[in-house]
């Protein structure tokens, strides 16, 4: 009789599979051969970069003073942070990987990396990046950050993911925390701004996941995810993608209108929001099942969301970063 | 040991073959530079600090 139950580990990939009252899978026991890149392939270092870049943006926004060692201890937690809650995201979800291309050659599921491997990097990191961050900076920012990858792992990947078509839009505020946590690092507390800040990360993750998830529909439904084209359809997403462009454009202006960034800031904010919108409404019109126009928001909703960062770190961070370390 | 009374076989336990005995090295080592970043980061961030390293408010 076989070691490996098929039924005992269904659920998680990563479960301890003990059976026959006792008895445990050999292959648990097999030497690992994952190198150190398969580990920071774990970490989605592509994620990480954007969630370093908008964490930096908050950091040097933010009023007051911060040490450069000290900011830089902040972005190196939240960076690590992002990247644990990656690794505990591919542990969880190596089964719907597996069958997805864009996905299939992680590492868990190319089977480089044990799924336990992963979970124990996972929270590994985890823990010392909040405690790190709580120790030589602040707890308010190590909370968010906790809660940041708690929101990550749990609430998106383990309950959301797989259980709604909304999924994205809920699990969009993980990725929409970083430039909050930066704020909470050098002022230790909260305000509109940072909000804001938020706001225009979590209205900007739908119609940049849906653009994806109607050119890789037929994937998602092979892995069983429940995204909105799957289940309500092309036309249906195609409309919520303009409805929530509509509802971003107005935020990525705002930090102008509000007084908080120039009139650069604004005329970028304007310009490239007119894109997106247009963009939106190319989506909009097309009909299934052309995706170019879906490909075209896709790249284009990436560059928007860079170039108002960019600019507001250049407009409001930017010299104060600098003359924080002249100081 | 004399080497007619080395175990044999399975008696041998696990035995890592040369990729496994690479990779589990590769991982040493990158966990030994992770623990001396921290190490290195703590004690920066104590002397930047000084004595308010003490001090964590919420």
């Amino acid at each position: 009789m076989s070691l490996i139950s098929e039924g005992a580990n269904v659920g998680r990939p990563g479960g301890a599979q003990l059976i026959d009252g006792g008895r445990y899978d050999a292959a648990l026991y097999e030497p690992s051969s994952a190198e150190v890149g398969d580990y920071i392939a774990l970490l989605k270092p592509r994620v990480m970069s954007l969630v370093v870049f908008t964490a930096l943006v908050g950091l040097a926004v933010a009023p007051g003073s911060l040490h450069p060692i000290t900011a830089f201890t902040a972005l190196l937690c939240i960076a690590v942070g992002a990247g644990a809650s990656g690794a505990l995201n591919m542990w969880y979800d190596a089964d719907i990987d597996k069958v997805m291309t864009r996905t299939a050659r992680r590492p868990v599921p190319a089977g480089k990396v044990r799924p336990g491997e992963a979970l124990a990097f996972g929270l590994t990191l985890s823990g010392f990046s909040v405690v790190t961050l709580g120790l030589l900076v602040n707890w308010i920012s190590a909370g968010l950050l906790a809660f940041t990858i708690f929101f990550y792992a749990v609430i998106y990947t383990m309950w959301l993911k797989r259980s709604t078509p909304q999924n994205i839009v809920i699990g969009g505020a993980a990725g929409a925390f970083p430039p909050m946590i930066g704020w909470a690092a050098v002022t230790g507390s909260l305000s509109l701004e940072p909000v804001i800040l938020f706001a225009i990360i979590f209205f900007w993750t739908p119609p940049h996941f849906w653009a994806l998830a109607i050119y890789k529909k037929s994937d998602y439904g092979r892995a069983g995810v429940p995204m909105l084209p799957n289940v309500a359809g092309d036309a249906h997403t195609r409309l919520q993608i303009l409805l929530y462009t509509l509802i971003l454009v107005p935020l990525g202006v705002s930090p102008w209108l509000l007084g908080y960034a120039s009139a650069l800031y604004g005329a970028v904010a304007v310009v490239t929001g007119a894109a997106m919108i247009l963009l939106a409404l190319q989506v909009y019109r097309e009909a299934s099942p052309a995706d170019r126009a879906c490909r075209h928001l896709f790249a284009f909703s990436i560059l928007y969301l860079f170039l108002l960062y960019a600019v507001l770190l250049v407009d409001r961070g930017w010299g104060g970063l600098i003359a924080r370390v002249a100081a | 040991m004399d080497d007619n009374k080395k175990p044999q076989g399975k008696d041998q336990g696990i035995v890592l073959t040369e990729a496994q005995q690479r990779a589990r090295r590769s991982r040493s080592v990158a966990i030994a530079v992770a623990l001396l970043v921290l190490v290195v980061l703590f004690y920066v961030m104590t002397l930047v600090k000084g004595p308010a390293v003490l001090v964590r408010p919420l």
